[in-house]
């Protein structure tokens, strides 16, 4: 193995210990809020995308509706269908293997894998990665779960505010433009105005809609 | 309890189907500018709904309580590069004490 192949492995599994262990928090939280250990830990499995499952837990714990928390955690699955246009060339999989793959696509793999110059390293990238992060996410997430489960009301702890706490730490990237800043502003602010007007998980809908449609509408202008 | 587990079956196929699709379809599907722009944009939008509901409402009126007061510790951290994990149970400890008082 090359020097710079283990530079890519050692950095990837750098990546993947940081990320892995969010799972805690994860955990900690969909248990507070009235999820069983069973319904987390399978959540962790096989959803794997931690914007979207912290989005469900949240609605839920809120007395939305699940299936309005679901759409909501769909709608934010939808940059990996991007990731994973961007990395099937680099990975040039069959069709058996793009099944047993696909489950890894999430934001780090895909970092990690697709800014390298050749294939071997794209690959090596992205799988450890993917799969250290599967690892360790799954395994935090039972921990945390445990925790959350054994606290009692998640109030007391403070729980229900890590939760906006966690929301805010996956937008901060996204709010270093001027784009992401609005969008995420207007996002918040219809969402907020329709509280109390409608059940919840439809203004996060119908507020992050409003705010994408918007986001659009002004780029439009802006380059034109 | 059987509408969560049908909740939660909705957003596994729904979450595997996404990550499966972008794999196997071909490039140029995706390629239009709307799209691209779409997809760049639906995080952003739907993280800053998700903060604000979960800010701010309690059932379905508008509270202003600890939670707030964490979610400022919260931006403090992060803009200081506090890492994730310390910075959420940071948040939730300024709202536990908080709530001690």
């Amino acid at each position: 193995m090359s020097t710079s192949d283990r530079s890519v492995i050692i950095d990837s599994l750098g990546v993947g210990l940081a990320t892995g262990t969010y799972g805690v928090s994860f955990g900690a939280i969909s248990t507070a809020s009235g999820l069983s250990i069973v319904q987390t830990c399978l959540i962790s499995l096989l959803v794997f995308t931690g914007a979207s499952q912290f989005a469900f837990v949240g609605i839920v714990a809120a007395g939305g509706n699940p299936f309005a928390g679901a759409t909501t955690a769909v709608l934010l699955g939808s940059r990996n269908l991007f990731y994973g246009v961007s990395m099937a060339p680099k990975l040039d999989l069959d069709p058996a293997a793009r099944l047993a793959t696909a489950h890894f696509v999430i934001d780090e793999s895909t970092a990690m894998g697709v800014t390298r110059e050749t294939r071997r390293q794209a690959r090596l990238g992205f799988y450890w990665t993917g799969i250290s992060i599967f690892v360790l996410w799954n395994l935090t997430t039972l921990i945390g779960a445990l925790a959350g489960n054994a606290i009692g009301d998640p109030r007391t702890y403070g729980l229900d505010a890590a939760v906006g706490a966690a929301f805010l730490g996956l937008l901060w990237p996204r709010l270093a433009s001027w784009r992401g800043r609005l969008v995420a502003f207007v996002g918040a602010a219809v969402a907020l105005g329709l509280v109390p007007i409608s059940s919840a998980g439809l203004p996060i809908i119908v507020g992050g809609g409003t705010a994408v449609l918007l986001g659009m509408a002004w780029r439009r202008t802006d380059s034109s | 309890m059987t509408a969560l587990w049908g909740g939660i079956t909705v957003m596994v196929v729904g979450c595997f189907a996404l990550k499966y699709a972008g794999l196997s379809v071909p490039q140029s599907v995706l390629d239009h500018p709307l799209t691209v722009r779409a997809v760049e944009l639906i995080p952003a939008g739907l993280l800053g709904a998700l903060i604000s509901v979960q800010v701010f409402a309690d059932g379905s009126s508008i509270q202003v309580d600890a939670r707030l007061l964490a979610l400022g510790v919260a931006a403090v951290l992060l803009s200081l590069r506090v890492p994730f994990l310390p910075m959420v149970f940071a948040a939730a400890l300024v709202a536990a004490l908080a709530r001690q008082f």
